[in-house]
């Protein structure tokens, strides 16, 4: 947990952080990102996942310790000032416009350096060539996986270092939710680093490269995401007795 | 008959625009904002005195007497209201949105500023009736039995130009796609990336512009006084209500039926309950379709 | 010889009438968050309706002449406000916020019309005259009478008082407060929060109509003119300065803003040159304006906060 080489994009140091000054929601986490990596954050309902990726964007009143990304602090700046140090944030729920268009949702996205939205937007139709369709149209009428695909889409048209998803999977149909990772791999691939939050363990540590365990607000396991696979500890802090392959 | 409804088409004009506005406050901000009536009566004072320094009249151009120096001196209360408003946010509604307080104490603020407003008008203008010019505008008659004044007709025009020039400033540009992104989910708005404090500042002065526009427009045809803006200001609300909260054309919709309704009641001899038309359409349409004509069913984010 | 009584007892009555709108308003704005901006069409409605109901009968109206009982009249004028509040409740509870706002500031303007231009019931401008007050006769001295009045003021007031802690305390007022921290949460306890707030509103808008009539029986005339939207501001002032949410600051509240606002009466007319009285009168309601706006600022607790519960969500 030691390690501070130059490629840590993201570098978490005894962060604590909640709503009301006098609880903490999650405590003393310390973590780091690699550039290029995905690193995937699980735990069980109220372990303080999307807090934690909360924290980062700002959202959270009261945050101590310390959030360095590309070893700038950027705990106390406000959440449009971390966004535009190309962070790119995409929430769990009511995450698009839904009486804005496809296409200006999709303008929003490219706020901070609006001179690469055309070449930007051509890279977002290649990963999902199904927006191109609804480009008129209100992000309203899209289905839940096509208003995901809009999200992250609009998340990546700034062109973000590091993109931060909270639980992409949730609520989607299988078949959205397995197009939902290999999008996210595809991600990764492209240059953009992820940390992501699911619920979804396996199919998550499938394409992650590292993972880590919160329960309770703290943390709890931090690996490889292959060794987690197969780490019976997991089972135990995620589920409890059940074991990890009804999943 | 067309005359009533030539006489409600141009007070629904400036109801319209009025309400727009309004809506823009409503919609981005998230509160009825009762000051929005003294506003536009702020934008009317400022035009007059711009108007008294100039000392050129409101002069003319062809039929119409709404001359280049009213013209200038709406530009300018355009500009001067607007910063009126900015300074007002920044030290009053600013701190209201860093406390998180509830819409309620919004609107009492609100509220408060209005009655402050009126008061600081009487304090600086005196509390009579003003007149931008004594030249009374002369009708035309185009059919028979229907006059026509041009000044109307101008008032028309314009009412018509800043509605199609807000919607293409909302539909096309930066700025227009962020205040309706912030008026649909400002948290998520928020998290994208996009200063909502900068966007709150810009549908300030949007506002303001319109206000200040729709204020010297009815001093124009009407006069000046202190309560102008607080006689309108159920009027538009019913406008914004009537036509639907999240809709820009529901408002437009919304002022034009409010104005039309307003001139048949004083056309059947209901003037002095003029004020009561609006309360009462409003109320219809909350009984029968709370979300307005134009309006989508809340979905509060 | 008790006429240095005279205006303190003066007063205190319309300190009591501010006192009671004010403590209605409290379950309305204070206890459940609601926003009524009709104040003053509220109390006005009941003021109209005790002078129509116990009044004379005047030679230039359709109705009236009724002469009941004042006890019947303020009676009846509670019920009317409270079925005009069912009314606008009725129609706009279930809505936002800024809804109900907007339909009772309307409601305000529309009642403000109706006794204006009506004048087949309310003598239009000219007002209502003539109306009786409770007790009074009883001495030479008009002293006396006031004195006796200010008795039945206190009595109301301190049953009120009395009631409204009661309520506050109560479970039905614990979950009026639960709807105004979190109507969600509230809704999700399942209870009913537009039956609640239907009920709060309608309890506090009675009150309201109580307050009215009683002034419309003290003052024994009453014109359109004593129900301007100033009223209404008058009446948030106080609440929000004294604290709402507090019975006892809502009566303290009123006990304050009125002394200075009478003070300021006096001031204006001593120092004041009739020239300058329009002025003066603005810069007033200036004033009375930035103490609401600085009060909701800096203090917006006022200054007898309401104890809260420490089961409330709160940072």
């Amino acid at each position: 947990m030691n390690q501070t080489s130059k490629e840590n994009l993201l570098e978490i140091k005894s962060l604590s952080a909640g709503y009301s000054s006098q609880v903490n929601i999650i405590r003393d986490i310390s973590l780091w990102v690699n550039e290029g990596e995905i690193l995937t954050i699980l735990g069980p309902n109220g372990a303080g996942k999307s807090t934690l990726i909360k924290s980062l964007c700002g959202l959270l009143r009261f945050t101590s310790g310390s959030i360095l990304f590309r070893q700038n602090e950027i705990i106390g700046l406000k959440t449009h000032q971390i966004i535009s140090q190309s962070i790119a944030y995409v929430p769990q729920t009511n995450n698009v416009f839904s009486r804005l268009s496809v296409e200006h949702n999709l303008d929003l996205g490219s706020l901070a350096n609006p001179q690469i939205h055309d070449q930007r937007l051509e890279h977002v139709f290649e990963l999902f060539p199904d927006l191109k369709r609804f480009l008129g149209k209100k992000a309203g009428i899209l289905s839940g996986g096509q208003r995901q695909m809009l999200a992250i889409a609009r998340a990546l048209m700034s062109a973000p270092a590091m993109l931060l998803l909270d639980e992409p999977s949730a609520g989607l149909s299988p078949l959205f939710r397995r197009q939902v990772f290999e999008h996210v791999k595809k991600i990764k691939e492209s240059g953009v680093t992820v940390l992501m939050v699911e619920q979804n363990a396996k199919a998550a540590l499938k394409v992650s490269d590292r993972g880590i365990i919160l329960s309770d607000g703290k943390l709890r396991l931090e690996g490889a995401a292959d060794e987690l696979l197969e780490s019976p500890e997991i089972g135990e802090i995620y589920f409890g007795t059940q074991a990890m392959s009804s999943k | 008959m067309i005359q009533f409804l030539i006489d409600g088409l141009i007070n629904g004009a400036i109801i319209a625009l009025g309400a727009v506005g309004l809506s823009i406050s409503y919609n981005v901000m998230r509160f009825a904002n009762f000051a929005q009536g003294e506003v536009m009566a702020v934008g009317a004072y400022i035009s007059l005195a711009f108007v008294a320094m100039m000392g050129l009249g409101i002069g003319r151009i062809g039929p119409v007497s709404f001359g280049w120096p009213l013209l200038v001196s709406m530009m300018f209360s355009i500009l001067i209201t607007a910063i009126v408003v900015l300074v007002t946010d920044q030290l009053v509604f600013r701190m209201l949105r860093e406390k998180e307080s509830s819409r309620i104490t919004f609107i009492i603020v609100a509220f408060g500023l209005s009655l402050i407003a009126r008061n600081v008008i009487t304090l600086i203008a005196g509390g009579d009736q003003q007149f931008l010019s004594f030249y009374i505008p002369r009708a035309v008659e185009v059919f028979e039995g229907v006059k026509i004044v041009p000044d109307d007709m101008l008032i028309l025009l314009i009412t018509v130009v800043c509605v199609i020039g807000l919607h293409t400033f909302l539909n096309q540009t930066l700025m227009g796609k962020k205040m309706r992104s912030v008026a649909e989910n400002p948290s998520l708005a928020r998290v994208i990336g996009i200063n909502v404090d900068h966007v709150i500042k810009g549908s300030w002065v949007l506002g303001a512009s319109l206000a200040a526009i729709s204020g010297t427009l009815h001093a124009h045809i009407t006069q000046l006084d202190p309560e102008m803006g607080f006689e309108l200001i159920l009027s538009m609300f019913a406008a914004l209500i009537v036509g639907g909260v999240s809709s820009l054309y529901g408002a437009v919709l919304g002022g034009l039926l409010i104005g039309i309704s307003e001139a048949l009641a004083v056309a059947v001899g209901w003037s002095s309950y003029r004020g009561a038309v609006s309360f009462l359409i409003l109320i219809l349409v909350l009984v029968l379709r709370p979300e307005g004509i134009l309006g989508e069913k809340e979905r509060d984010a | 010889m008790l006429e240095f009584l005279s205006f303190p007892v003066f007063f205190l009555i319309i300190c009591s009438f501010y006192a009671i709108s004010c403590l209605g308003l409290n379950i309305q704005y204070g206890f459940t968050g609601l926003f009524n901006v009709g104040v003053a069409g509220f109390f006005a409605i009941g003021a109209y309706t005790s002078a129509i109901l116990s009044g004379p009968k005047y030679p230039d109206t359709l109705i009236g002449g009724f002469e009941l009982p004042i006890l019947v009249a303020w009676l009846a004028a509670l019920v009317t406000s409270a079925i005009i509040g069912l009314l606008v409740g009725l129609i706009t509870l279930r809505l936002r916020e800024d809804f109900l706002a907007i339909s009772t500031f309307g409601i305000a303007i529309t009642i403000q019309l109706v006794a204006l231009n009506l004048e087949s019931f309310t003598r239009g401008p000219n007002g209502l005259y003539g109306l009786p007050k409770p007790l009074s006769g009883w001495s030479e001295d008009p002293a006396v009478d006031n004195i006796l009045f200010l008795m039945i003021c206190f009595v109301i007031l301190l049953a009120l008082y009395l009631s409204l802690e009661r309520i506050y305390k109560s479970p039905w007022g614990r979950v009026l407060r639960s709807i105004r921290e979190d109507e969600f949460a509230a809704e999700s306890m399942g209870k009913d929060v537009f039956s609640y707030r239907l009920q709060a509103f309608v309890l506090g808008c009675a009150i309201m109509g109580l307050s009215g009539a009683m002034y419309a029986n003290f003052m024994r005339f009453i014109s359109p003119q004593d129900f301007m939207p100033i009223f209404t501001i008058q009446v948030y002032v106080m609440l929000i300065a004294g604290g709402k949410g507090n019975n006892l600051g809502a009566i303290l509240g009123a006990l304050m803003i009125w002394g200075l606002w009478s003070a300021s009466d006096s001031l204006i007319a001593l120092l004041v040159t009739p020239d300058f009285q329009t002025q003066a009168a603005a810069m007033r309601l200036v004033v009375i304006g930035l103490v609401l706006i600085l009060m909701l600022l800096y203090r917006p607790a006022g200054i007898l906060p309401e104890k809260k519960n420490v089961s409330f969500l709160k940072d």
